[in-house]
């Protein structure tokens, strides 16, 4: 992976032979966010497609919520609009969570890093010989990122509503509480505070502000969505962690490999 | 106490060098400057080094210690191993001029392309007045000393040359960022700073922010807030629904576009 | 050439450039002089040894002093002119004083203008912050990196006019054109990286160069503290006034080695900060001179008080002026009470919250966690004085900067007269905005109302061509290292020409610096033109001997103390020598330096009324 002549030992620049000097292994960070991405993808592209094992009463799985296609019964809250869809009804809603993360920022970070190699580690050259950054299609449409935050404040709203539901028992009788209830629980919590946390958000509430003073109320919001804001990527990768969790523990009820826990 | 340390400094010009191994005898509580300014005292006079305040304060000696950008200065010899070598060469992604020196015009250069302040009048008694609140994110982002090694590590120009014309570089949209969060200034640079300055360019990899030696949060509160009021101005469909049925932010009036 | 300009673009030969002001220097001082030239209309350069925005003004901490009355409405020029005039010992200009306290508010609003943030009031005026020997908080601030504020605000400014830069380019003599009388004609220098010469041809040039702080070990000035806008002033023909005074900063870091000297604002005082010795004893209501006794705390629990109500009560100790207090902490390490690493311990950590330190003194808790691995919000700092800044310099005319020689023009650190025998401060900032402005402005209608402009004679500029290669022409003969010299000139004015001075030590110190003299003859210096620091250095050690030489010899001759100037030999002030300066100028050999007493100007009455009583 030879850099280019454009780059670090190009002409005018101090003729140094290797693309870095670092000694440190500036590698283990990138390579740990490709395998476990790679992994989340496979899981949850297998789990998309699926189109099955996403519903055990009274948990439904993040995948699948709101379940507005072919669903089995008791899974659709909100009716079943594209019921002609012939594909998977995961693949209805997914666009949403998927765009608001693959648009993330710190998510960018991440995957440009770790997949694309650009760069790889900072003081690391990176292999490509042209590079335009966020200026060109496809990869200006990640300024559509507040798009999908609005889309993914919704979702939230929705996988809350499906904790609510969480806290009935099989026969949907109010008042009881399992394992399910706990992990779907603890996701949306998560999920909130990555959603809270965004970039976006923190620019709407109030970070697109000239005059914090006189604005005292979204100043507040703001300085709480700031605090947040400084651990968004480890919030995003809680979620990622607790949303596929939740999914696996809901798949493993639903094929009966295991019974839900139940505290009362 | 004090012990010998291996050195590996390049040396050269514009016409090539390489790394020359060199034995300094240093002692505890110093920097790799005072390794450098040693070496230069007494092995190597005509050593060319960037320094001058040795506090971390005015940015001269920025130069890139095993592979990390880093300044010269603020780089305690205590974080290495006494037995481990300490490789320091010029940073890369400017022209050398000679040793540890850079040519850093290019950051000069992308000063001058930028609108300045421009303030409305003064009050009625000849001051101004803004809130506390409403200057300190400016005030995180003039903490920066422009010792330019988030340019240097910037992976945009230092690893394409071509860019440099169309891209200012963290350091100015951190200027960029301040004017535009300016409480009294009138200028609208939003356009520019997307256009001129490449704003698009950056993919938000957070190098900049990870070697800013004034530990000022770069790409969170400077970059991705400029990149969201572009979008603002471009792509929000709230934001342009809102103008159309007349429901405005009046925060940004009195702003006319540079 | 447009500007930001880093090197030469001529390939060979002797570049030349000629314009109607050129600022020698580009901190505070010179950057707004030159603002103020090129807005009057003046063809101006900035010339400076580093890059644009790296000079010694971004040091400075604590803040700009200027009576805008924003926190005490009190508070106004005549307060702040009383204020300087005693902290200086009554040996300052006091036309200078004047001036200073008068067009500082102004000056500082202005940087508001370009773009600076300073700290806020509550009612969104600019926050001001109380310092040593200023009766109201007056010091316009931005956490502890004011100077940093300041040099980026001018710098911007200059960029926008589109004033040209020479980054990088050392001035080493001054061009006179003799033909009737003696009057500047240009400036002769070399790029630093790649050696070549250059020709400025300009009537006016003015000097904003800074220190000497480089010339002695401990210091918390940098490299290109050497003296050079004094040196070039004296072979130029001008005279220095008052170089007997410098100051040493009570607080300057000691430990690590590598940082020893290194700056501890004094913000961390007038933030609350108190200074101890090794048994804890809160040493400095045993120093109150009987000079400051009235408006001094003698309490503690008064001192403390002082924070909060300052209408009714005095003020602590530990902002008596800077020489009082360097001299003090002084005293007590050398009775034996001092800290481990030999300063003695400046203690905020018990005394505000972690919040509050961290909030209003945001460089000095990085500068020590990152430097000494102390967290001055825990645990006290160790600190002691440090050569700081020189009193002395050019002798300037008060209004217009002009020195002795025509077209010649000297501000900030390198002029002399403002600060009288000691400076308060922050009023280091405040005298760079005023007087630069004045300077530029008087520079620029020198310059304009010019029939005739002065000539760059060809033979002067071979001779500085030759004067400037000469370290080069020593290979054959040359044994000595300039960094050696350096070293030992650095450590002969700390032991015999410091904060105590004695006439023995500084008899011993001018044979010492004439042996220094006779060895930087016979300088040995390594490779080639291009970016050479060894030759930098040696070039720059003329003048660090010439400044420093001047400083011994007057020192020697002034048999007081007073301000920045103790003679164990002469404890107390002496009424004789307050009304006198001791100048400065040039010997018939060229060499070295000759020694004249001169009257201090006459303070018109109405201005000493401001005196009566104290």
């Amino acid at each position: 992976m030879a850099s280019t002549d454009a780059g670090v030992t190009g002409p005018t620049r101090a003729r140094i032979e290797e693309r870095t000097l670092r000694q440190d292994r500036w590698w283990l960070s990138p390579l740990a966010t490709f395998v476990v991405f790679t992994a989340f993808v496979v899981y949850a592209t297998v789990r998309a497609f699926m189109g099955r094992d996403y519903y055990a009463s009274p948990y439904l799985s993040p995948f699948y919520s709101p379940c507005l296609g072919d669903c089995v019964e008791g899974a659709s809250d909100f009716g079943q609009p594209f019921q002609a869809f012939p594909l998977s009804a995961a693949l209805i809603i997914l666009v949403f969570p998927l765009g608001f993360r693959m648009t993330c920022y710190y998510y960018r970070k991440a995957y440009y890093r770790a997949f694309w190699l650009s760069p790889p580690a900072c003081g690391v050259a990176e292999p490509h010989s042209a590079y335009s950054g966020e200026t060109r299609f496809p990869l200006i449409l990640q300024n559509a990122h507040r798009w999908f935050w609005y889309a993914a404040v919704v979702v939230g709203l929705i996988l809350s509503f499906d904790v609510v539901l969480a806290f009935r028992n099989e026969d949907k009788e109010w008042g009881h509480m399992g394992l399910g209830t706990l992990l779907m629980l603890v996701n949306v919590i998560l999920i909130w505070l990555y959603t809270l946390s965004c970039h976006s958000c923190r620019h709407a509430v109030g970070g697109r502000l000239r005059h914090f003073s006189k604005h005292p109320v979204r100043y507040r919001l703001w300085t709480w969505v700031s605090r947040l804001n400084v651990h968004h990527g480890r919030y995003a990768w809680y979620s990622l962690f607790s949303v596929a969790l939740v999914d696996l523990y809901i798949y493993l009820l639903a094929i009966g490999a295991i019974d839900d826990v139940r505290f009362f | 106490m004090s012990y010998d340390l291996t050195l590996r400094v390049w040396r050269g010009d514009a016409d090539g060098g390489e790394l020359g191994d060199y034995t300094v005898e240093v002692s505890d509580g110093e920097v790799v400057l005072d390794a450098i300014h040693r070496l230069q005292a007494t092995q190597a006079g005509d050593l060319a080094v960037r320094w001058n305040c040795k506090a971390g304060k005015c940015g001269s000696c920025s130069a890139e210690i095993n592979g990390r950008p880093r300044l010269l200065c603020m780089t305690r010899l205590s974080d290495f191993d006494p037995s481990e070598t300490i490789t320091v060469t010029p940073m890369r992604s400017f022209p050398v001029i000679r040793d540890l020196v850079t040519d850093v015009s290019f950051n000069y250069e992308k000063a001058r392309e930028l609108p300045s302040f421009a303030p409305g009048p003064r009050d009625d008694d000849g001051k101004r007045r803004m809130m506390q609140v409403d200057v300190e994110r400016g005030q995180e982002f003039r903490k920066c000393i422009e010792c330019f090694l988030c340019q240097n590590t910037c992976h945009v120009v230092r690893d394409h040359e071509e860019n440099k014309p169309a891209f200012a570089g963290p350091r100015f949209f951190l200027r960029y960022a301040e004017l535009d969060m300016h409480p009294l200034d009138t200028h609208d640079r939003r356009e520019l700073a997307q256009g001129a300055a490449g704003l698009g360019m950056c993919n938000i990899t957070k190098c900049c922010t990870e070697v800013c030696p004034e530990g000022i949060r770069i790409t969170d509160n400077a970059i991705i807030p400029m990149k969201e009021r572009v979008v603002d101005r471009k792509f929000d469909p709230l934001v342009w629904l809102g103008n159309r049925i007349g429901i405005r932010s009046k925060d940004d009036e009195g702003r006319t576009e540079v | 050439m447009t500007g930001n300009e880093m090197s030469g673009s001529e390939t060979g030969g002797m570049e030349r450039h000629t314009y109607d002001v050129v600022v020698v220097g580009a901190g505070g001082a010179g950057l707004r002089a030159a603002i103020a030239a090129h807005e009057a209309g003046s063809r101006t350069a900035i010339v400076c040894k580093s890059l644009l925005g790296k000079a010694h003004t971004v040091m400075a901490e604590g803040g700009i002093a200027a009576a805008m009355g924003n926190r005490w409405p009190e508070d106004n020029w005549e307060v702040h002119f009383r204020d300087t005039m005693r902290g200086g010992k009554m040996l300052n200009n006091w036309r200078m004083a004047q001036l200073h306290a008068q067009e500082a508010p102004e000056r500082v609003q202005e940087l508001e203008d370009w773009g600076a943030l300073f700290d806020r009031t509550d009612d969104g005026l600019i926050s001001q912050r109380d310092f040593g020997g200023h009766r109201y908080a007056r010091l316009a601030h931005v956490g502890d990196r004011t100077g940093l504020e300041m040099i980026r605000t001018l710098q911007q400014r200059a960029v926008a006019l589109g004033i040209d830069v020479f980054m990088e380019c050392t001035v080493t003599d001054l061009m006179l054109d003799t033909s009737d009388g003696s009057r500047i004609s240009g400036a002769f220098g070399y790029w630093r990286e790649t050696g070549r010469f250059v020709v400025f041809e300009a009537p006016s040039v003015i000097l904003a160069t800074g220190g000497i702080g480089k010339s002695f070990k401990v210091t918390s000035n940098s490299w290109e503290y050497t003296g050079d806008g004094h040196a070039l002033a004296l072979r130029a023909g001008a005279s220095l006034i008052n170089m007997e005074f410098v100051q040493f900063h009570p607080t300057g870091m000691v430990w690590p080695p590598s940082v020893k000297g290194l700056l501890v604002t004094e913000s961390v005082r007038g933030d609350g900060g108190i200074l101890r010795n090794s048994e804890g004893k809160r040493f400095m209501f045993d120093y109150i001179p009987e000079f400051f006794r009235a408006e001094t705390a003698d309490t503690e629990e008064e001192a403390d008080r002082w924070y909060d109500d300052k209408a009714n009560n005095r003020r602590p100790p530990e902002l008596l002026p800077r020489d009082e207090v360097a001299r003090a902490i002084n005293s007590e390490i050398k009775a034996g009470r001092g800290s481990p690493h030999g300063g003695i311990f400046l203690d905020i950590a018990s005394r505000r919250t972690p919040e509050f330190i961290r909030k209003r003194l945001p460089s000095m808790y990085h500068q020590f966690k990152e430097l000494a691995d102390v967290d001055i919000t825990a645990e006290p700092m160790e600190i002691g004085p440090t050569c700081h800044y020189v009193m002395g310099g050019v002798e300037v005319d008060a209004d217009t900067e002009l020195s002795g020689v025509e077209g010649l023009y000297a501000v900030g650190e390198c002029s002399g007269g403002m600060h009288g025998s000691n400076r308060l401060g922050g009023n280091s900032l405040s005298d760079l905005l005023v007087f630069g402005r004045r300077a530029g402005e008087s520079a620029a209608s020198y310059a304009a109302g010019l029939g005739a402009r002065p000539q760059v004679a060809d033979a002067d500029v071979t001779a500085a061509a030759t004067s400037a290669l000469a370290p080069f022409e020593g290979s054959a003969s040359g044994t000595e290292n300039p960094y050696t010299i350096q070293q030992d000139l650095q450590q002969t004015m700390n032991d015999l020409v410091g904060i105590i001075r004695t006439g023995p030590e500084l008899e011993a110190s001018l044979a010492e610096i004439d042996r220094l003299k006779e060895r930087a003859r016979h300088l040995l210096v390594e490779g080639h033109r291009q970016y050479n620091p060894g030759w930098h250095l040696a070039l720059d050690l003329r003048s660090m001997l010439l400044v420093s030489e001047c400083i011994a010899k007057a020192a020697l001759e002034r048999q007081e103390s007073r301000g920045g100037h103790t003679r164990d030999d002469f404890p107390g002030p002496d009424p004789e020598w307050g009304s006198r300066n001791l100048v400065l100028r040039l010997d018939a050999g060229g060499e070295g330096v000759e020694l004249a007493h001169q009257p201090l100007p006459a303070m018109p009455d109405d201005l000493k009324t401001y005196f009566e009583g104290s």
